[in-house]
């Protein structure tokens, strides 16, 4: 009598499970009551255990693969028992039962012509799964995207969703590998692109007209714009943990889809104002705006929290090691955030002139689209209107912003003593699916240190 | 004839001859030198057939004279280079017993870290340049070894090792000719041990007696016996005196016989030569001949040489216990040592 | 600033080398009383007198491990090969001495040393004479190999090289020595091995090259700006160790990357570049990478053939357009 291990609710909020490890092997004999798998919930790794007895025959989910409670993720039966059909249940458990039925008749078919295969196609395809590499699996499952054909999971995607040069063989769309990278990023369907290269060769013009025609497809995700930087070793990608699932889960539930929070505090700027004074009085082109001073402390701050410098990508968070800072700029009818690029290897001569070129520039509508992409972190300082705090709202998929309030006199304590001293307010707008209160603070406890002590931007 | 240029020195040189056979306690010591060598050779073949020691191994035995009578003579500021038959002269140099057997178990210890080899013994503290593995490769090295001594006015002497098969190749030409044309002091000292790998002299040279190619330079030479330790100091010394002293090259060919196969993957004896020849050289066992004229002339006694022997062995045991406990170089030295850092 | 040939370049590094360092010797065929075959070491006998300027017989194996045994034992000695075709000869020293000695010695001994001589074809000179060998000798560990293409390179690179306590491979051009550029007079040139320069800014197509080839690319470059197109020059200078960081910078730009190179393509060093361009900057390529080579024959004589042989800059404009997929 067979035994289905199911994917079990092993903690009260659980929903799905990631199967961390199998602790038990195809053909292992197995007691009722025994460990099979550690399963990672929303809490804690807990163990999945027999629930029957006999051998384990098949494995059906592979280490580091993720399962919704209820799924079918192992059998076990006796050694010579016929468990083709439950395995069969398990394709129409994990993929829609529309996917199950062309399986099986490919199955008669086989068992027609060849005769002497009894094995199901969908049992082939399973056992591909379970033993390929979890490395391998794991992210072709999260991506949802272009996986390649041989690690495809058992999903519903249409086949028409798979970019045809993801294939093999015919009717394969010839790429150049630039064009491949620049769709990619643009989220564009090599498939509507028509290819003027040799043999019809999609190459970088055919990317570019298909943008100007405003063929440009739908986005890989809402809201996402187009031009994160893409280079390997630039930032890391890291899937989301059971914890910060039910995380993000539960506060998008309570407050919208990017569940906000803010953290503000107020800074000392004397010793930066004394150093832009100083700055001024050498001449005309070591003058800086305190903004500008600020742009560089955030940058710099930002390399030392690359858990604040990140996006939320839906399925996993990508955490930059590069900054890019974003700079909310108002214009005649609206807002925009054009880019400083690697802000934080940047001069403080070089921030300052770039930031004013680009204020100029979208106030004159000039930017390109590269230019007001691919922020990792923003800043929107309204200081300048006399604001002395406010709230600003997070630019996805960044994960945070600065809100720069006026640096203003007032009355503070200094060792016991009434001091008038130069304050400035700043609110950092978080993304509690990626930020928590605390790595938020951090963040803010050293941008302070800098603020405070402008010395260390040159250290 | 170029012995005729060497002769004529002999009559200024009956001091040379004192100095070469020395005293009881130099006798002993060249006596010792070439037990060294003969046990610790003897031990690589054991250790090369436990696999221990791996790739090409070129034995000594039966050669230990010519090492250790031409190396005694030296300073410690000339040069000794030699091919790729050089444990013997590496010991007799004075690389530690410790690190050659190291060396050649391919251990982080060996006088080369591990990376030479049986064939690559080096070791900068006492001018050892190498041991060359391309047969006549390294004549031209020892060529420019002089070059670089007379470049600073030094009276150092650069010896060179190779074997007669050497002097058929290029190389040996063009060395020889450049070291003469420009009076370098360099001594290049042919091991004539017969055999270049299994062809003998006869069928490779068209001239048997080698040492009369030094008169294509114009250079002095000599023939020695080189189963004779005396005999190869003696003429190393003439040798030396006329490269200190004036600067002129000097062509030795020394006579010998290798007792072993050319490497360890050939029979002793069989397609190329004779056991009956083999056996008939190994009468003039370099060894035998000293203890013999030391049993002669300075009372020395078998009991005298077995404690010689279990002292060496001793040493040779020491060596192997050193090189079996060293480690193995870290993979972090793979590519260590391919460039330097550094500019001048 | 002075113009000056690349022959009195190299003669200022050679002659500002020795004044510096008086380990430092050069040796060859012809250097002394004859002032040069190609009048490179012109006046130099007389400055620095026989020992140091010294005249070799035709004897290049030998004459190289006169420069390794002196090298071993602390001179920095230059070799110079009359041409590198007769230092085919030599290679046993190259190779299995100078190259290896640092490692098998375990460190113990650096060969601070150069090999210098005039590389890849002339005019006319046939098959024995004409030939690049920058691919055997860069394909060796332990060999440093440069390849200037202008005389400022040509002093800055050989005094690097004098300097550098490794051995170094300076292949020269017998076609470059009468050419001229700007060389400053009263200020050390120094060019740091190992860093590539770009000769011309592009933003279209990426020539990659060294040596002679920077000239021929230069005049490609002039050829293809009359059509509108950027092309941009990465002079490598040195081939081994390649300066990677400058070829992905620039074809990350440009998107495009033609190899020029005087030898023959199989398993040439241009292989070597377009293996690296495949791997690194896989993602930024819009076309393959093609190389302009000679053609796989020994150099013949005749003018017809030879020319036909060559790789020129005709050849590079075509690849070029190829890879813009202006040609077919």
């Amino acid at each position: 009598m067979a035994t289905k291990v199911v994917m079990e609710a092993l903690s009260p909020t659980m929903e799905e499970g990631r199967l961390v490890k199998w602790l038990k092997n195809e053909g292992d004999k197995i007691a009722s009551g025994e460990t099979l798998a550690e399963v990672e919930t929303d809490k804690a790794v807990m163990e999945l255990v027999a629930r029957g007895e006999g051998v384990l025959r098949k494995r059906l989910l592979g280490e580091g693969a993720t399962a919704p409670v209820g799924q079918l993720v192992a059998v076990i039966a006796a050694p010579d028992e016929n468990i083709d059909a439950l395995i069969g249940g398990a394709g129409g458990d994990a993929a829609p039962a529309k996917d199950a039925k062309p399986a099986e008749e490919v199955v008669a078919k086989t068992e027609e012509t060849a005769g002497a295969s009894s094995v199901p196609r969908a049992t082939e395809q399973a056992q591909g799964e379970a033993s390929a590499p979890p490395q391998q699996k794991v992210p072709a499952f999260r991506m949802g995207t272009a996986a390649p054909k041989g690690q495809a999971p058992p999903s519903p995607t249409p086949a028409t969703e798979q970019p045809r040069d993801g294939g093999n063989g015919e009717g394969r769309a010839r790429t150049s590998p630039l064009a491949r990278r620049l769709a990619r990023e643009r989220g564009l369907d090599l498939q509507t692109v028509r290819g003027t290269g040799p043999g019809g060769r999609i190459i970088k013009r055919d990317i570019e007209a298909a943008v100007a025609e405003g063929v440009a497809a739908q986005p890989a995700a809402a809201g996402a714009p187009a031009a994160a930087p893409p280079r390997e070793g630039d930032f890391n990608d890291v899937p989301l943990t059971q914890m910060r699932k039910t995380i993000a889960r539960r506060l998008s539930e309570s407050l919208g889809p990017i569940p906000t929070f803010y953290l503000t505090a107020d800074f000392d700027m004397d010793r930066v104002a004394e150093m832009r004074t100083a700055m001024v009085e050498m001449g005309d082109e070591f003058k800086v705006s305190v903004n500008d001073i600020v742009m560089k402390a955030v940058a710099t701050a930002l390399t030392l929290h690359p858990e604040v410098n990140a996006h939320w990508l839906g399925d996993r968070i990508r955490y930059f090691n590069r900054v890019h800072l974003g700079m909310a700029v108002a214009v005649e009818d609206g807002l925009i955030t054009p880019v400083i690029f690697d802000a934080d290897r940047k001069r403080m001569s070089e921030i300052s002139r770039e930031a004013r070129e680009l204020a100029k520039r979208a106030r004159d509508r000039r930017l390109k689209p590269d230019e007001y992409t691919g922020a990792t972190f923003s800043v929107s300082n309204l200081g300048m209107f006399g604001i002395e705090h406010f709230t600003a709202i997070i630019n996805p998929p960044e994960t945070a912003i600065l809100a720069i309030g006026a640096v203003e006199k007032k009355p503070v304590y200094v060792n016991g003593e009434l001091a008038a001293r130069q304050r400035m307010r700043v609110t950092m707008s978080c993304d509690h699916r990626v930020i928590d209160g605390a790595t938020g603070a951090r963040f803010l406890q050293t941008l302070r240190r800098m603020l405070e002590n402008p010395l260390m931007l040159v250290y | 004839m170029p012995q005729k240029k060497s002769s004529e020195q002999n009559g200024a040189s009956g001091s040379i001859d004192a100095a070469a056979r020395g005293d009881a306690a130099l006798r002993r010591d060249l006596l010792r030198e070439m037990l060294l060598i003969r046990r610790f050779e003897e031990r690589c073949a054991e250790a090369y057939a436990i696999g221990k020691i791996g790739g090409f191994c070129h034995l000594y035995i039966g050669q230990e004279g010519v090492g250790v009578g031409a190396i005694s003579s030296l300073r410690e500021d000339d040069y000794v280079i030699a091919s790729y038959r050089e444990h013997g002269q590496a010991l007799a140099r004075g690389i530690s017993p410790r690190a050659v057997m190291a060396e050649l178990f391919g251990r982080v210890d060996g006088c080369s870290k591990g990376k030479g080899g049986s064939m690559h013994l080096f070791d900068r503290n006492v001018n050892f340049l190498g041991g060359h593995g391309i047969v006549g490769g390294h004549l031209p090295i020892a060529t420019g070894v002089g070059f670089a001594i007379k470049y600073r006015g030094g009276d150092q002497v650069c010896v060179c090792f190779f074997g007669e098969a050497a002097v058929n190749n290029g190389a040996f030409h063009e060395a020889l000719n450049m070291a003469a044309l420009w009076k370098l002091p360099v001594i290049y000292l042919i091991e004539n041990n017969r055999y270049g790998m299994g062809t003998a002299l006869e069928r490779a040279s068209a001239i048997n007696d080698i040492a009369e190619r030094a008169c294509s330079y114009d250079m002095p030479s000599e023939v020695v016996d080189g189963q004779d330790v005396l005999a190869v100091r003696a003429a190393t010394m003439r040798a030396l005196q006329r490269a200190r002293s004036e600067s002129i090259p000097t062509l030795l060919e020394v006579r010998t016989y290798r007792f072993m196969g050319h490497s360890m993957s050939d029979a002793v004896s069989g397609t190329y030569r004779s056991k009956e020849e083999l056996e008939e050289h190994m009468k003039r066992d370099p060894i035998v001949v000293l203890r013999m004229t030391m049993e002669q002339e300075d009372g020395w006694t078998d009991a005298d040489t077995s404690k010689l022997d279990e002292e060496v062995k001793a040493v040779v045991q020491d060596a192997w216990d050193f090189a079996d406990a060293s480690p193995e170089p870290p993979l972090e030295a793979l590519y260590e040592d391919v460039f330097v850092d550094t500019t001048s | 600033m002075p113009i000056i040939t690349y022959r009195d370049a190299l003669n200022q590094a050679l002659r500002e080398e020795m004044q510096r360092d008086d380990r430092v010797f050069l040796m060859g065929e012809e250097v002394g009383v004859y002032q040069g075959a190609y009048k490179v070491s012109k006046g130099m006998l007389q400055e620095f007198g026989e020992m140091r300027v010294v005249d070799t017989p035709i004897t290049e194996l030998g004459f190289a491990g006169v420069g390794v045994g002196a090298a071993m034992v602390g001179l920095r000695p230059i070799i110079e090969f009359m041409t590198w075709n007769f230092a085919l000869l030599a290679l046993d020293q190259v190779v299995n001495s100078a190259a290896k000695m640092l490692s098998m010695s375990g460190g113990q001994y650096p060969m601070a040393m150069v090999f210098r001589g005039p590389n890849g074809a002339a005019l006319q000179l046939s098959a024995q004479h004409s030939q690049a060998w920058e691919s055997w000798l860069a394909h060796i560990p332990g060999l440093k190999v440069v390849a200037p293409g202008t005389p400022y390179d040509a002093k800055g690179l050989l005094k690097s090289a004098i300097r550098d306590d490794n051995p170094v491979i300076v292949l020269e051009g017998e076609m470059l020595y009468n050419t001229k550029g700007e060389v400053p007079e009263n200020e050390e040139v120094v060019v740091p091995l190992g860093q590539a320069e770009v000769k011309r800014e592009g933003a279209d197509v990426s020539f990659i090259t060294w040596g002679k080839m920077v000239l021929v690319a230069q005049q490609a470059a002039e050829q293809l700006a009359k059509e509108n197109i950027a092309a941009e020059i990465i002079d490598l200078r040195t081939l081994n160790p390649m300066d990677a960081d400058a070829i992905a910078s620039s074809v990350s730009k440009t998107n495009r990357a033609v190899v020029l190179e005087e030898g023959w393509s199989v398993a040439g060093f241009g292989a070597h570049v377009a293996d690296f361009v495949q791997r690194e900057c896989f993602d930024d390529l819009d076309a393959p990478v093609l190389r302009v080579h000679q053609e796989d024959v020994p150099m013949p004589y005749a003018k017809n053939l030879e020319r036909a042989a060559k790789p020129d800059a005709k050849k590079a404009v075509a690849a070029a357009k190829k890879v813009l997929y202006l040609e077919n």
